[in-house]
């Protein structure tokens, strides 16, 4: 079983274990480069991807602005579809749901079992953990989320989640671990991502070929006609989407686009813009119970979870809000120069990088010292904005959580870090007091000799150096320069504006 | 949350939500004017193009891309073009209603009460429902001469018939032809070359879990 984000330390301190973690800056840092450069030509081949991103966004805003009708729509179509829909508000009462209906189906099985396709909704409630509390396990089945659990790790990356591992890893997790769970990896595997690959293939058919039930997600749920929508890569999701007999799943209340057209523009946008590729090789569509010229074709006990968690909050923010047009492409992740360094782990949770930031505190609330740390994991440059294929003005919801962060501490005891800049606007109002701190500052400059970057200050200033290098002072300052070389002229040493105010 | 014959009741959840979202749509300021129309405005689809000669060669080239093979043949030469497509696939699933005579050692789909048997079979062949060139994709709605969905999943070949004026340039377009299809129920399956992953240090490795060989017949 996976191990979980909770009690995470707060976003400068895991970063800081990150970074110090050559590996896996190395692993990232390929990785990222290398998505980046497969999106920018996937990109390039649309001669209108800018009004395709309109489009993307425009099409959530609708569904958004009527969220309640799309809602019921999507819910109407299923049912009559012959599926069942289920309404969970928080991540408990979606995963009591999944397990009351796996409970049902394969209770008195000798080893009962689910088998997962890859969803960040089901990470995000948990659902691993409470499925095994139940005494019902979870496989997951895409490779990288075979590889983070058979290794009881933590995914880092949305797209590839076990990018942080090498093959030579993978290999050794695969010989030591697959063997305690099922059919064993062969002998002679070697570390090539082929044989590698092979060895997930043998394991897992078995798991495919016998599970009754299995769990998805959906990137996309369609209120128009009902039809849930996977999108995948390696056939692992097509497997668990057709072959047991009941099929959950568990999508959250954003999923949803308007029209069976809208499809069109999505289907452009997310293969383009996550894996860099003209389309992913395989997506899965479907509506309800399928049969296909009068035999029945997949699961026949269809259920879809409606999950909130915290949506409708996000909702009700103006602002915050439009997060919810988000399609988990990862995009933002692979150019964003912080995740670029610290990689996935040190967000503290399933959503990692840019996106990660925005939605961790408005998901999860602002009371966790790591909430609170997320606003901050950013250095505004926009290239998130500018990667989003759903025009997620990020750096700008980055602000606006910072604002509230701030807002939340307000009337409070002050943090360090709000002491310090009290204290800087205190010493920049007035020139005499900031001249008297630049001669301390120079002073201690000229004690410095030569090191030009101070990377730890004492407490309180601790709390800023924490997660910045703050230059050294100057040995020298520009009113006492002006002064020894113009004292002359000028026979004041505040200065050419002369009055300070 | 009661459970009824393993079927949760999620009624007041259901209720909860629904209020929920209408009291954040009412608050002051929303930036989303309210449609009148659940369904909202279309996006504007442009019309098929219908399939010229520079369409399909693109389809060939971007299947090509996909690391995919494509044979190309006259309507008189498929048998010949399966043959040689099926190369050493000693057991082949054919699915009702596919026309063509294929040749080794068949498993007819209406002898295969659940697609679990297809388990083992080397190779399946199919039609498709249409092509997108840009993307290089076969779309499959698993009507007549598809099959059932675990048919063209299980065995590692899959060699796809796809006919010229199947083709469409664009992915809209493409979603455009198949609502018919959709508003039917059928389910869809996109296929855009082989199974693949780039899970581990973004090698990509054809082949995990469906076919690891894709085949598509283009017959012109
Ligand atoms: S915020 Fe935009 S770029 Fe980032 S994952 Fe979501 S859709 Fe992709």
């Amino acid at each position: 079983m996976s191990r979980t984000f909770v009690g995470m330390p707060t976003f400068p301190v895991a970063a800081r274990e990150a970074v110090a973690d050559t590996q896996l800056r190395r692993n990232l840092g390929h990785a990222t480069a290398t998505i980046r450069a497969r999106r920018t030509a996937a990109v390039g081949e649309v001669d209108d991807w800018e009004a395709l991103r309109v489009k993307g966004a425009q099409a959530k805003d609708r569904v958004l602005a009527d969220l309640d009708t799309y809602l019921l729509q999507l819910e109407a179509r299923l049912t009559e579809a012959g599926a069942t829909v289920h309404w969970a508000r928080d991540a408990a009462e979606a995963n009591a749901i999944v397990v009351a209906i796996a409970k049902d189906r394969i209770a008195d099985d000798p080893t009962p079992e689910v088998v997962k396709v890859k969803s960040m909704a089901t990470q995000e409630i948990g659902l691993n953990e409470a499925l095994e509390a139940a005494g019902i396990h979870a496989w997951e089945t895409d490779l990288a989320e075979l590889i983070v659990q058979l290794g009881d790790d933590l995914p880092s990356h949305i797209l590839v989640p076990a990018i942080h591992r090498n093959r030579a890893e993978v290999r050794e997790i695969f010989r030591r671990e697959m063997v305690t769970v099922g059919r064993p990896a062969p002998d002679d595997l070697t570390d090539e991502p082929a044989r590698l690959a092979e060895a997930a293939r043998l394991h897992l058919r078995e798991k495919f070929l016998r599970a009754k039930v299995a769990v998805s997600g959906a990137n996309f749920a369609v209120a128009e006609t009902g039809t849930l929508v996977v999108v995948e890569s390696e056939g692992n999701g097509r497997m668990c989407l057709t072959l047991p007999d009941t099929l959950i799943s568990v999508v959250g209340i954003e999923k949803l686009i308007p029209t069976w057209e809208d499809l069109a523009v999505f289907m452009e946008l997310l293969p383009r813009s996550s894996t860099g590729e003209r389309m992913n090789p395989y997506t899965s569509m479907w509506t309800g119970v399928t049969s296909t010229d009068g035999r029945p074709d997949g699961p026949q006990d269809v259920h879809v979870v409606l999950v909130d968690n915290g949506r409708t909050t996000v909702l009700a923010d103006v602002v915050g809000r439009h997060a919810l047009r988000c399609i988990r492409c990862s995009a933002c992740l692979n150019v964003c120069p912080v995740y670029e360094r610290v990689g996935g782990h040190a967000y503290g949770s399933v959503y990692p990088g840019p996106i990660g930031a925005v939605l961790g505190p408005q998901l999860r609330g602002r009371q966790g010292a790591l909430e609170q740390s997320l606003p901050y994991a950013s250095t505004l440059c926009g290239a998130c904005f500018d990667a989003c294929p759903v025009r997620i003005e990020i750096p700008e919801l980055l602000v606006h959580l910072r604002t509230k962060v701030v807002d939340d501490h307000r009337g409070g005891v002050p943090t360090p870090e709000a002491a310090a800049r009290k204290a800087g606007a205190f010493t920049f109002t007035k020139a005499s007091r900031l001249e008297k701190a630049q001669r301390a500052a120079t002073a201690a400059g000229r004690l410095l000799g030569r090191r030009t970057h101070l990377t730890r200050l004492p407490w309180p200033l601790s709390a800023w150096s924490e997660a910045r290098d703050a230059p050294a002072p100057p040995t020298e300052n520009f009113r006492q320069w002006w002064a020894r070389t113009r004292a002359g002229d000028a026979g004041d040493e505040r200065g050419p504006q002369g009055e300070g105010q | 949350m009661t459970v009824q014959g393993g079927v949760p009741d999620t009624s007041e959840a259901r209720a909860a939500i629904l209020e929920r979202v209408r009291a954040a749509l009412s608050a002051k300021g929303t930036h989303y004017p309210r449609t009148d129309s659940p369904e909202g405005r279309p996006s504007d689809i442009p019309a098929p193009a219908g399939t010229t000669h520079a369409v399909t060669e693109l389809f060939v080239e971007r299947v090509e891309d996909y690391r995919a093979t494509v044979v190309r043949c006259p309507s008189t030469g498929l048998g010949a073009a399966l043959a040689a497509a099926l190369g050493e696939a000693s057991s082949v699933v054919v699915p009702a209603g596919f026309g063509t005579d294929v040749p080794g050692q068949l498993l007819r789909e209406r002898d295969v009460a659940d697609v679990h048997a297809v388990e083992g079979i080397d190779a399946v062949v199919t039609t498709a429902a249409l092509a997108i060139a840009e993307t290089g994709t076969i779309v499959l709605d698993h009507g007549p001469g598809q099959g059932r969905r675990g048919l063209s999943l299980l065995p590692d070949l899959h060699v796809c018939v796809v006919r010229a004026d199947q083709v469409v340039l664009t992915v809209p377009e493409a979603v455009t032809a198949l609502r018919p299809s959709v508003m039917a129920g059928r389910p869809l399956t996109w296929v855009s070359g082989p199974s693949a992953t780039s899970d581990i240090e973004l090698d990509r490795v054809e082949g995990v879990h469906g076919p690891r060989t894709l085949c598509v017949v283009l017959v012109e």
